[in-house]
């Protein structure tokens, strides 16, 4: 076969669907429109917790357009799950408000819109209970923590360590809950026919989302398809399966017409998951010179009653810096609460602006600049398992970012600089995410005019994937990109991991080279000869990935940031944020910017920004839109870079890489946080940053 | 413009209207939906289409016409993704009932390529990777198109307050883009990219 000798993995592609994106032509979930479609608006509990005595369906049911009214009195019966959000429209019980409690379908969205807000419902309700809180009396140790973590662990003796250090730094941090609000709000339309059930939603995962949904059905996966070619966005919220997905599959049942159903903006705060509220107790001991002799993070979370999703907080802190004596915990409480869930990097995110908020505390106990803090505490291997780490070049990125920013000669003293009515600071904080790789298949085909075509079952929820995928499989095939033709978002493609854990591009990208090395060597065996049918291989890396060799795989980064700080009015704005970041071989430098960059943009938001405001009254989220739960908009984000350094990393997977999607969340709230207080003094452990905080 | 009422005594759809007095019918049923044919005009052509007063023309555009490049995010007019052109001028297509356009010109993101090729604006989005999951990415063309219109129509903006006359586009500074463009969230984070096509572009 022609080798071109050149190298795609390392080009700035251009995303290979950018064009149908920007002319409009990508058509996400709800933009298919089956025949015969009708129209599903849910309905919503509004109590907390209690019970569903009367449900006024009959009015609906007069409404013009109004087809059906589907509640637990009338809905078809579904199979027991593990996960109860999935027990859609089964039981009279209400969780928690906001949960699904009964659907209309109608000819018109508008129909259904108007006759769901009738439905009247009487309710039965119950004392309720939303208030998170460290001391709460039915606060409990998890089984494990997500996915599979031991929930608490321990080395040496932290308590005592802590009696005897000369320096300790011990405070309580908070982060408020989160809601991860892509843009594109979760949608289902759903249509049964002689085959079974076909979906089009809107995933994170179209093999993992048939797995779910076939059971509740009783049906085997093959009689689910899930078609999700186009997602806009996700951040952790289209994993797991949420309730809208059965209630649209249900709807569509009962009506025996397709039915489509979108979860509105509002719904969302309910429905489709968020970041748990934490807070974190971190006790720092250390020598004068900011070595560490003990480090313990207790971490406080909420669950829901129908769902134990435990957020793996404290985990950074087992492997980040080195100290004999350690320790972390995580406890949880279930409440009257809508359901957690994965929220762009769970853990790391809100553990680290708790870690890193102590760094720079001890720091300034110590008298110690930020940067060699962390450097004087780097591991030889990994604090909680002893493995080596396959690689870790954080003091590398602390080195060049501290370089490029600046750094060097900064005054440590907070408050110190003011021009006009702005404080300036700036503060630094490290970043970390874990570099995961499950098992995945794909296909590659071959066809007699030279093109190659790749099927697999993967999200491209924005990430890129269909384009580095296009990268990796070209020259793995040694071929022009232009040649390769990248298929995703699909069940009925090779089934594949979900895009979640950033380990997309090193899971899709294995399963991908392994089954072009299948096609070049079938090729070969052919003398590159393809018949008019065309030639294909597959491949299946279930035993490659479970039999890798045990390290400790992990990305690291260094934040810095620069903010002003109003001194009237408390007013903070981040000036600049820069990121550097060791993760391996960048496939792609021009996707890859756009995946730090946005990350640390979500970073930046939730410094300043985001906050979901429970309300003890009623039980529910308060501030559920975009009027009222901000994001960074243009005028928040100025001056954003990252950077990254060449790694050569053999222990991760063929393509050298490390996860790149989460990673630039994590670190950049605590480097804001740093910097607000070099700014003003004032040190703000309570996420977010918010000016009555600062002003006093 | 032609209104009309549906009649809920012969089931109600899109076809069995009648045209009536009132809300009522004697019978006890619920109303049925008042509707309108309306003439719209998008992207250079006239649609003929019968409207539900409740209709916001997002839902038209999206629901009844298959133009599905227009995006909605929130419905409330807060995220932009929704963002069309109607007279040139940028709106929210969410927040305007499709029977106040009938007579305007709209134009949406499949409108803005000419014979197949793509608007400066579009090649730039993708030369600069200014998006990623492309869900916000139809409203913040409309909305940077329409932003230009604005600028060099001399409207003012936060960061200038006091324009005097037109702007000259080529000294368009990126935080005015970014002041000007804040009506258009994009949770993925491709802010940047944005603001230097548009720059790009306006330059």
């Amino acid at each position: 076969m022609t080798t071109t000798g050149i190298r795609s993995v390392g080009g700035a592609l251009d995303r290979v669907d950018a064009l149908e994106k920007v002319t409009g032509r990508a058509r996400y979930a709800y933009e298919n429109s089956p025949r015969e479609l009708v129209y599903a608006f849910p309905v919503q509990a509004t109590v907390a917790k209690g019970e569903i005595v009367h449900v006024g369906v009959d009015a609906v049911l007069k409404q013009p357009g109004v087809i059906a009214a589907i509640w637990h009195g009338n809905a078809p019966r579904l199979a027991p799950s593990d996960d109860d959000e999935l027990a859609v429209l089964q039981s009279r019980r209400v969780a928690y408000r906001g949960q699904y409690i009964a659907v209309v379908v109608a000819e018109t969205p508008e129909d259904a819109r108007e006759a769901a807000g009738m439905l009247r419902v009487e309710y039965a309700a119950e004392d309720h209970d939303v208030d998170m809180r460290p001391d709460h009396p039915r606060m409990y140790r998890p089984d494990h923590v997500n996915p599979n973590f031991q929930s608490d662990t321990q080395r040496g003796d932290p308590d005592a360590a802590l009696t005897t250090a000369p320096v300790v730094v011990d405070h309580t941090y908070s982060t408020p809950a989160e809601h991860n609000n892509p843009m594109e709000p979760h949608a289902t339309v759903a249509l049964w026919d002689g085959d079974g059930l076909t979906l089009f939603d809107s995933t994170q995962g179209a093999s993992a989302l048939r797995s779910v949904i076939a059971p509740l059905f009783g049906m085997p996966p093959a009689q689910v398809r899930v078609i999700a070619p186009y997602i806009g966005g996700g951040f952790g919220s289209k994993i797991e399966v949420h309730p809208h997905v059965v209630l649209a599959a249900l709807a569509a049942k009962q009506v025996g017409r397709p039915v489509k159903l979108a979860v509105t903006r509002q719904q969302m705060f309910a429905i489709t998951g968020y970041r748990t509220p934490t807070v974190q107790r971190v006790r720092l001991g250390a020598e004068t010179d900011g070595r560490l002799i003990a480090v313990t993070h207790d971490a406080f979370e909420q669950t829901s009653i129908l769902v134990e999703f435990a957020e793996p907080t404290a985990i950074v802190t087992r492997m980040m810096y080195a100290a004999p004596h350690r320790r972390t915990t995580h406890r949880l409480v279930r409440l009257n609460v809508p359901t957690p869930t994965w929220m762009r990097a769970p853990g790391e995110a809100p553990g680290m602006f708790a870690l890193e908020s102590a760094m720079d505390e001890l720091a300034i106990a110590c008298g110690v600049d930020p940067v060699e803090l962390r450097v004087r505490n780097e591991p030889a291997k990994d604090p909680d398992t002893g493995l080596p780490f396959s690689s870790r070049n954080l003091v590398a990125c602390l080195r060049e970012g501290a370089r490029r920013f600046g750094w060097a000669g900064r005054d440590p003293e907070p408050g110190a600089r003011r021009v006009g009515r702005t404080l300036l600071g700036t503060g630094v904080a490290a970043s970390t995410y874990p570099t995961y790789r499950a098992p995945s298949s794909a296909r590659v085909r071959a066809e007699p005019d030279g093109r190659f075509t790749v099927s697999i079952a993967a999200a491209d929820i924005g990430t890129g994937a269909r384009t580095v995928l296009t990268q990796i499989a070209a020259d793995a095939l040694d071929a022009p990109a232009g040649l390769v033709h990248v298929e995703v978002g699909d069940s009925a493609l090779p089934w594949a991991v979900l895009a979640g854990g950033s380990m997309g591009t090193g899971s899709w990208g294995t399963a991908v080279v392994r089954a072009c090395e299948a096609l070049v060597a079938e090729l070969g065996r052919r003398g590159g000869d393809v018949p008019p049918g065309g030639v294909e291989a597959a491949a299946d890396t279930s035993q490659e990935v479970r039999g890798q060799a045990e390290f400790a795989r992990h990305a690291f980064g260094a934040q810095f940031a620069e903010v002003g700080v109003d001194a009237d009015t408390g007013e903070t704005r981040v000036h600049r944020l820069l990121g550097v970041f060791a993760a391996g071989r960048i496939i792609n430098p021009k996707t890859a910017r756009s995946q730090f960059v946005g990350g640390m943009t979500m970073g930046l938001s939730m410094a300043l920004m985001e906050e979901s405001v429970m309300d003890r009254e009623f039980g529910d989220y308060l501030n559920h839109d975009f009027a009222q739960y901000h994001v960074a908009a243009h005028a928040d984000v100025r001056d954003i870079e990252a950077f990254w350094l060449e790694e050569e990393d053999p222990h991760l997977n063929p393509m050298g890489s490390k996860g790149i999607g989460e990673i630039g969340t994590v670190g950049t709230a605590a480097a804001v946080a740093n910097a607000v207080h070099h700014a003003t003094g004032v040190r703000i452990r309570d996420l977010p940053i918010r000016l009555d905080k600062l002003v006093r | 413009m032609t209104i009309s009422w549906d009649n809920p005594g012969t089931g109600g759809g899109r076809e069995a209207r009648v045209k009536g007095e009132a809300n009522t019918n004697g019978d006890g049923a619920a109303p049925g939906p008042v509707t309108v044919d309306l003439r719209l005009s998008v992207n250079g052509r006239r649609h003929p289409i019968t409207v539900d007063t409740r209709e916001t023309l997002l839902d038209t555009l999206r629901e009844r016409m298959d133009l599905t490049g227009t995006k909605k995010g929130c419905d409330h007019g807060q995220c932009g993704a929704c963002t069309v052109l109607v007279g040139g001028r940028r709106v929210k297509s969410c927040l305007t009932l499709t029977v106040t356009v009938d007579d305007r010109d709209i134009t949406t993101v499949e409108g803005l390529s000419a014979d197949g090729v793509p608007h400066p604006l579009q090649a730039a989005f993708i030369e600069n990777d200014a998006l990623q999951c492309g869900y916000c990415t139809p409203g913040q063309l409309c909305s940077a198109v329409g932003m230009l219109a604005e600028v060099a129509d001399g409207w003012p903006s936060a960061v200038t307050p006091g324009l005097d006359g037109e702007v000259d586009l080529s000294k368009l500074a990126d935080e005015e883009i970014r002041e000007r463009m804040s009506g258009n969230l994009c949770r993925c984070g491709a802010y940047p990219g944005i603001v230097a096509a548009i720059g790009q572009v306006a330059r």
